[in-house]
C-alpha cells in the first residue's frame, strides 16, 4: 500500500511540471501583454515596468525564474493589482470559493446518492421518472442559464432568496448559487448511483440475502449499498474540481467575492502572474483529488495495487 | 460441371429450392440500429425537432419582417407585437427579437458543427495513432492526455480564447481543440481491441503501410463509437460556446449567439422577461434534442444493452 502510494505521488509530479511549462509557454506566446492599457505607456515607463516584471529578459530566462520561485511557494506579483501579489489575491478570494464549492459538494453528493438508491429501489415506476428527469435538466442546462432562471424566478417574481450579491455571513445569499452548482453534480452522483444500484441489485448474493428471509430494508443496508457505491467514490474527485472550476462562473453571474472575478479579468488584462497562479492552483487541487481517489480505491480493492 | 459423387446436384437443388421459398430476407447491421432508433419514441421526435429547428434557423431569417441587425426606431424594449410584426419583441436597441433568436441559433448550430468536426478529427486521429502502435508511443500519447485533462478545462478555453483573439474561426477551432480528449481515449480503447482482428493481420501481411491500416481498415471500423460520442459532444460544445459568449469572449456584435443573446437578457430580466426566455427556450429544446438523439443513438448502436 505504502509502495503504491509512493509510485502515485512520484507519477504526478512530472505531470505537474508539464502542465505548468504548458501553461506558462501558451499564455505567453499570446499577443498583447499586460500593459496594453487604453493609453499608451511612455517608452522609458514601459520599459522600467517590463524590467521590474522580468519581462524583458528571455523568454526561457523568464520561465526558470519563474518555476525557481514556484518552487520556493511564490506566485510572483500581480501585474495588473497594483501592490498585490498573486498568493494574496488568492488568499482573499479562494477561502469564499473553496467554501461554496464544498458546500455544494456535500449536499450534492447527499442528495445524489439518496435519489439514486430511490429511482433505483422504483426502478421504472413514477419515483424513478421524476428523479431522471430532474436529473436531465440539471446535467443539461448550462450553469449560467441556471443561474439566470432561477434569479428571475426565485429572486425577482417570488422574492424568496436575494437575486445576487454578498452580505457577510448571510447564507440567505448563498442558497441561489449553491443549487446552481449543487444541481449538476446531484444529478451526476444519482445517474451513477442508480446504475450501480440496479446492477448490484440484480446480483447472486443480493438474491440469496433475499432468499434467505431479510427484509428489504435490511438487504438494502447491509448487501447493497456498500459495493453500488464504488463508482461514486471514483467520481467524487472529478466531481469536485468540477465544482471549484464551476464556481467561477457562478460566482460571476450572482457577483460573489470569491477567485472566479479575479481569474476573468486576469485573463481578458494578461496578467500573467494571476493567471498563472490560479491555473497552477487549480491544477494542483484536481490532481490532489485524483490522486487521493485513486488512493481511496486502491485500499478499497486490491487488485488495482499491483496492477 | 456436375461433380461424380452427385453432390453438387443435391446441393444446387437445396439452393433452389430455398430461393423457391421466399426465404426471409437477412437485415444488415446498419438496418438493424436504425429500426431500433425508429422503435425509440423520444429520439425520433427529437430528431423531427431538430430538424425542423435547424431549416427555421436557416430559412427563417428569409422570411421574417427585420434583419437581426435592423433597428425598429418606433418600437425599443417592446413586448411582443404581432402588428409591427415583432413575434418575440424587441431588445433595447430595437432590434427584432425573432430575427436575432434565428440567427443566433444559426451560429451556435455552426459553432457546434465545426467545432465538433474539429474534436472529432483530431481525437479519432490521435487515439487511433496511439492505439495502432501501441507501447512507448502510446504511453507518451495517453500520458498527455492526462496531463491535458488535469488542467483545469473552462481556465484552458478562456486563455485559449483570449490568446487567440476574436476571431470566430478560432473560437470555433479552440474549443474542438479541448473536447477531443475524451474521443481520443475512446478510440484508443476500440482501436487496441480492432488491430487484434485478422483483417488487421492480413492487410499488415501483405504489406500496407500503418498510414493506409489506420485509415482503410481501423478508422472505418470506429463509426459507431465516433458517432454517439460526437452527438453527446454538441451539447457540451454548445454549452461551452454559449458560456464563453457569455463572458464575452465569444461571437461579436452585431453577430449573435444563443449564449450572447442570454447573457443579454438575463441582467433586463426583471422588466423585459422575453429578451431571457425566447433564447433559453430555444437553448434548452435544442440541448435535450441532440442528448436524446445521442442516448437513442448509443442504444441502437450498442448491441451490448439489445
Amino acid at each position: 500500500m505504502l509502495a503504491y502510494a509512493f509510485r502515485r505521488v512520484l507519477s504526478a509530479i512530472p505531470i505537474a511540471l508539464i502542465a505548468v511549462t504548458a501553461c506558462f509557454f501558451i499564455l505567453r506566446l499570446a499577443p498583447g501583454g499586460p500593459f496594453d492599457g487604453e493609453r499608451a505607456l511612455p517608452p522609458t515607463v514601459l520599459a522600467n515596468l517590463r524590467a521590474h516584471y522580468n519581462l524583458d529578459q528571455p523568454l526561457i530566462n523568464q520561465y526558470f525564474i519563474y518555476i525557481w520561485r514556484l518552487l520556493h511557494g511564490d506566485l510572483g506579483p500581480s501585474m495588473v493589482i497594483d501592490g498585490f501579489n498573486v498568493s494574496q489575491l488568492i488568499a482573499i478570494g479562494f477561502p469564499f470559493t473553496l467554501t461554496m464549492a464544498l458546500t455544494a459538494f456535500v449536499i450534492a453528493t447527499a442528495i445524489g446518492m439518496l435519489a439514486g438508491m430511490v429511482a433505483a429501489v422504483y426502478q421504472n415506476k413514477w419515483p424513478d421518472y421524476v428523479l431522471v428527469l430532474a436529473v436531465m435538466i440539471g446535467v443539461l442546462i448550462p450553469n449560467f442559464l441556471m443561474a439566470a432562471l432561477l434569479q428571475l424566478w426565485f429572486g425577482v417574481y417570488l422574492r424568496w432568496f436575494p437575486a445576487g450579491g454578498w452580505v457577510n455571513g448571510s447564507w440567505w445569499h448563498l442558497v441561489l448559487p449553491v443549487t446552481v452548482l449543487a444541481w449538476p453534480h446531484a444529478g451526476r452522483i444519482s445517474r451513477l448511483m442508480r446504475g450501480s444500484m440496479i446492477e448490484v441489485l440484480g446480483t447472486n448474493y443480493v438474491r440469496t440475502a433475499r432468499s434467505k428471509g431479510l427484509g428489504e430494508r435490511l438487504v438494502l443496508a447491509r448487501h447493497a449499498i456498500k459495493p453500488a457505491l464504488l463508482p461514486v467514490v471514483s467520481y467524487l474527485g472529478p466531481g469536485l474540481s468540477y465544482l471549484l472550476t464551476g464556481s467561477l462562473a457562478v460566482e460571476q453571474i450572482f457577483g460573489l467575492p470569491g477567485i472566479g472575478k479575479y481569474f476573468v479579468t486576469a485573463a481578458l488584462n494578461r496578467d500573467y502572474g494571476v493567471v498563472l497562479g490560479t491555473t497552477i492552483l487549480y491544477m494542483f487541487i484536481i490532481l490532489a483529488l485524483n490522486l487521493i481517489v485513486d488512493l481511496v480505491y486502491a485500499w478499497l480493492d486490491p487488485k488495482v495495487r499491483y496492477r | 460441371m456436375p461433380g461424380i459423387t452427385g453432390k453438387d446436384q443435391v446441393l444446387t437443388a437445396y439452393a433452389n429450392k430455398l430461393a423457391s421459398l421466399d426465404a426471409p430476407k437477412g437485415r444488415s447491421l446498419t438496418q438493424d440500429a436504425l429500426y431500433r432508433l425508429g422503435r425509440n419514441k423520444a429520439a425520433v421526435f427529437s430528431i423531427v425537432l431538430l430538424v425542423l429547428i435547424v431549416v427555421v434557423a436557416f430559412a427563417g431569417p428569409y422570411l421574417v419582417p427585420w434583419g437581426y441587425s435592423q433597428v425598429d426606431w418606433s418600437n425599443i424594449r417592446k413586448p411582443p407585437d404581432f402588428d409591427a410584426g415583432h413575434f418575440l419583441g424587441t431588445d433595447q436597441n430595437g432590434r427584432d427579437m425573432l430575427a436575432r433568436v434565428l440567427q443566433g441559433t444559426q451560429m451556435s448550430l455552426i459553432v457546434a458543427f465545426v467545432a465538433t468536426l474539429v474534436s472529432v478529427s483530431i481525437g479519432v486521429v490521435y487515439g487511433a495513432v496511439a492505439g495502432y502502435f501501441g507501447g512507448r508511443v502510446d504511453a507518451i500519447m495517453m500520458r498527455f492526455v492526462d496531463i491535458m485533462y488535469a488542467l483545469p478545462y473552462i481556465l484552458f478555453v478562456i486563455i485559449l480564447v483570449v490568446m487567440f483573439g476574436r476571431n470566430p474561426v478560432l473560437l470555433f477551432v479552440g474549443i474542438g481543440a479541448i473536447e477531443w480528449l475524451t474521443m481520443a481515449r475512446i478510440v484508443r480503447g476500440q482501436t487496441l481491441s480492432i488491430k487484434e482482428k485478422e483483417f488487421v493481420e492480413a492487410a499488415r501481411a501483405s504489406g500496407v503501410k500503418p498510414f493506409f491500416i489506420i485509415m482503410r481498415h481501423i478508422v472505418p471500423n470506429l463509426t459507431g463509437p465516433v458517432v454517439i460520442y460526437a452527438t453527446l459532444t454538441i451539447p457540451e460544445i454548445i454549452i461551452a460556446e454559449s458560456f464563453l459568449s457569455y463572458l464575452g469572449l465569444g461571437v461579436q456584435e452585431p453577430q449573435t449567439s444563443l449564449g450572447t443573446l442570454i447573457s443579454a437578457g438575463a441582467p433586463v430580466a426583471e422588466v423585459m422577461p422575453w429578451l431571457l426566455l425566447a433564447p433559453a427556450a430555444v437553448l434548452i429544446t435544442l440541448l435535450f434534442c441532440l442528448t436524446y438523439i445521442g442516448d437513442g443513438l448509443r442504444d441502437a448502436l450498442d448491441p451490448k444493452d439489445r
